[in-house]
């Protein structure tokens, strides 16, 4: 890629500007252009690193202070020395496995239907179809309604006394589901709002990479025999393997920071810890539980620390799962 | 057309064709489209399914604003609009500050998304077509923050916001989000290929500055990607919810959060926040309606979730 970029340092100072001789004005300028030249690219880019610095590196190193400290949250400015205390703290406590367990169920249950169905409606929408664009606009109206809106709608929805989904339910013979309540119940409600809120934003993600499936792909395996099950395993599945693997990473990591939809499925109280079980409480919850309710800063570091080790771990297992598939493959 | 890529992890994150021809490419498809079949019945009633469940769950927050909270809670359930919806709006605007809460939302996704058109075409045109020492590695850098979660620095974060004198205040949420990968990686993508050498170059013979090129050549260039970027940005800026709820209190809160707060009161009532609800959503939703297609081209042209 850089060799496209011709080279740099050989244009000519403006007309007018003595070429060879390099004293007076011209070289004044010319010596400035080299410095324009030479500064501009890292001025450009400045601005990204200084707020990341800021307001990203720096607050995630202070995190792992902070981790080692006792913060209240009603003296800021205070803070004492309690070494590993608060890792020993949230390690001992069930609700801290329990939030973890939690965050790695809704995880998981969220995001491989949401992929799948994702798969599926962007091989519906690869056809050609009246009003495409119209479609496309359709199933990405959920990206565009906010986490609060969502969560809200669908708590409603799934209410144990009065629910629109318990009504329709009723008619099979299941009416009286206490959804917010159950273990299970309620992970799968959770689930289903960020299905609902990410599946189209995939599908269009994966839209996008199976037009660029080169179409003559398609024909030699028409020509082989192949039907059209056959063209969409052998040949868009493997086509779209990078994009298939990406999207996973980045719904892990969005499944790690569930907090908005968890929060506002009972609201109040109940939210604040993940229901009157912690049968829905994610870390995010149990992070802001301990700083935020319970005003406890220290802690609440260490359970962001303890967020980087799973990331960590997550991103470890996602690639050796790539390797295996990309050798498996081969 | 993506042979040129510095880093090796760009590839992987752009799957997507040239966003110019995404964002215009409309009823039907051009390159490489795949299967190039017509969809069968089946494939529009699926469809017709998919899009009612998208569609519903929004629809029926506007039923629910509509009637009072008895009768949302009723069953049958109400599918049809009722006659209390303004009585309802007018609860939520009181009980929750949304009157503060709409204007503090423009401020910030507003700030936010000019910051963020500007910094990341800056950075995304020094990234696509300058040279300069550790380029790569730099670009690198810049995607790899995409992975780090908000989680883990809220709580410096906080303590850092209230040090400075910016607790509970808008800039406290501003600033942080001012400037972010995805919008540097989505410009980079769009410069690299939308933006050819010769207009620089010819630029530079003529004796322009540095800065006289951004503003003459590579701003009109990078126009049609600014528009989707700053779309994208604005969507995200007004829904963020984990930080600005942490960050701001009920005084002077965000619509996202007034309406976490609403619903977190004692016995709130579920119509006055469903009311609240689209009091929020409602904003997003006709920029939707208006700007849709060049939104669906953006991300499929991006392809990374900011």
């Amino acid at each position: 890629m850089a060799t496209t970029t011709p080279v740099r340092g050989a244009h000519t100072p403006p007309p007018g500007g003595s070429g060879a001789a390099s004293n007076g004005p011209s070289a004044w300028r010319t010596r400035l252009w080299r410095f324009d030249d030479k500064a501009s690219p890292y001025a450009y880019i400045a601005p990204f690193f200084l707020i990341f610095g800021a307001f990203g590196l720096y607050p995630l190193l202070y995190t792992g202070w902070i981790a080692l400290h006792r913060v209240e949250m009603t003296g800021l400015d205070q803070s004492e020395w309690v070494g590993w205390d608060n890792f020993a703290k949230i390690l001992q406590d069930s609700e801290f496995w329990t939030a973890v367990s939690n965050t790695f169920v809704i995880g998981v249950i969220s995001t491989v239907p949401q992929l799948l169905v994702a798969l599926g409606l962007a091989h519906l929408l690869n056809y050609k179809l009246r009003a495409s664009t119209v479609w496309r606009t359709v199933i990405l109206t959920p990206y565009a309604t906010s986490v609060a809106t969502a969560a809200l709608v669908f708590a409603l929805v799934f209410r144990a006394d009065g629910g629109l989904l318990n009504w329709v339910l009723h008619f099979v013979g299941f009416g009286d589901t206490d959804w917010g309540d159950g273990e299970w119940t309620s992970k799968i409600a959770i689930s289903v709002i960020v299905i609902w809120r990410w599946t189209g934003y995939n599908a269009l993600i994966y839209l996008a990479a199976m037009q660029a499936v080169p179409t003559d792909l398609y024909e030699a395996a028409s020509i082989d025999g192949a039907t059209r099950w056959q063209q969409f395993r052998k040949v868009t599945i493997p086509s779209l393997r990078p994009t298939i693997l990406f999207t996973i990473v980045i719904s892990t990591i969005g499944s790690m920071q569930l907090f908005g939809e968890p929060l506002l499925l009972q609201g109040g109280t109940i939210g604040a810890v993940g229901g009157s079980e912690h049968q829905y409480e994610t870390l995010s919850i149990y992070l802001f539980n301990y700083g935020w309710k319970l005003g406890h800063l220290g802690p609440a570091a260490a359970v962001a620390w303890a967020m980087l080790v799973l990331l960590l771990l997550i991103a470890l297992i996602n690639w050796i799962v790539g390797r295996f598939v990309r050798k498996s493959a081969a | 057309m993506t042979t040129t890529s510095p880093t090796k992890t760009a590839p992987d994150l752009a799957p997507a064709p040239l966003p110019a021809s995404a964002g215009k490419s409309g009823g039907r498809f051009k390159l490489g489209a795949g299967q190039h079949l017509n969809g069968g019945p089946f494939t529009y009633a699926a469809l017709v399914v998919v899009g009612l469940g998208s569609i519903f769950p929004l629809y029926w927050t506007l039923v629910a604003a509509s009637h009072d909270q008895q009768r949302v809670l009723d069953s049958p359930p109400p599918f049809l609009p009722g006659g209390r919806l303004w009585s309802n709006l007018q609860a939520a605007w009181e009980q929750a500050h949304l009157g503060k809460a709409i204007v503090n939302s423009f401020i910030v996704a507003g700030c936010i998304t000019a910051a963020t058109l500007f910094f990341c075409t800056l950075a995304g045109y020094a990234f696509a077509k300058m040279r300069f020492r550790g380029r790569g590695a730099l670009m690198t850098a810049v995607i790899a923050t995409l992975t780090i979660p908000p989680q883990l620095s809220v709580v410096p974060l906080f303590i850092l916001m209230s040090d400075i004198g910016w607790g509970g205040k808008l800039e406290s949420v501003i600033f942080p989000t001012l400037v972010g990968a995805f919008g540097v990686f989505f410009m980079r993508q769009y410069l690299l290929e939308a933006l050819p050498y010769e207009l620089i170059e010819a630029a530079k013979v003529d004796g322009a500055t540095n800065i006289r090129i951004v503003w003459n050549v590579v701003l009109p260039a990078a126009r049609p990607a600014m528009m989707v970027l700053g779309m994208l940005t604005f969507v995200q800026a007004w829904n963020d919810f984990f930080w600005p709820f942490l960050a701001l209190n009920q005084e002077n809160p965000t619509l996202q959060v007034a309406l976490g707060q609403l619903s977190a009161s004692y016995t709130p009532d579920q119509s006055i926040v469903m009311a609240g609800a689209l009091i929020s959503t409602l904003p997003l939703l006709l920029v939707f309606v208006v700007f849709g297609k060049q939104i669906v081209g953006g991300i499929m042209a991006g392809a990374v979730k900011g």
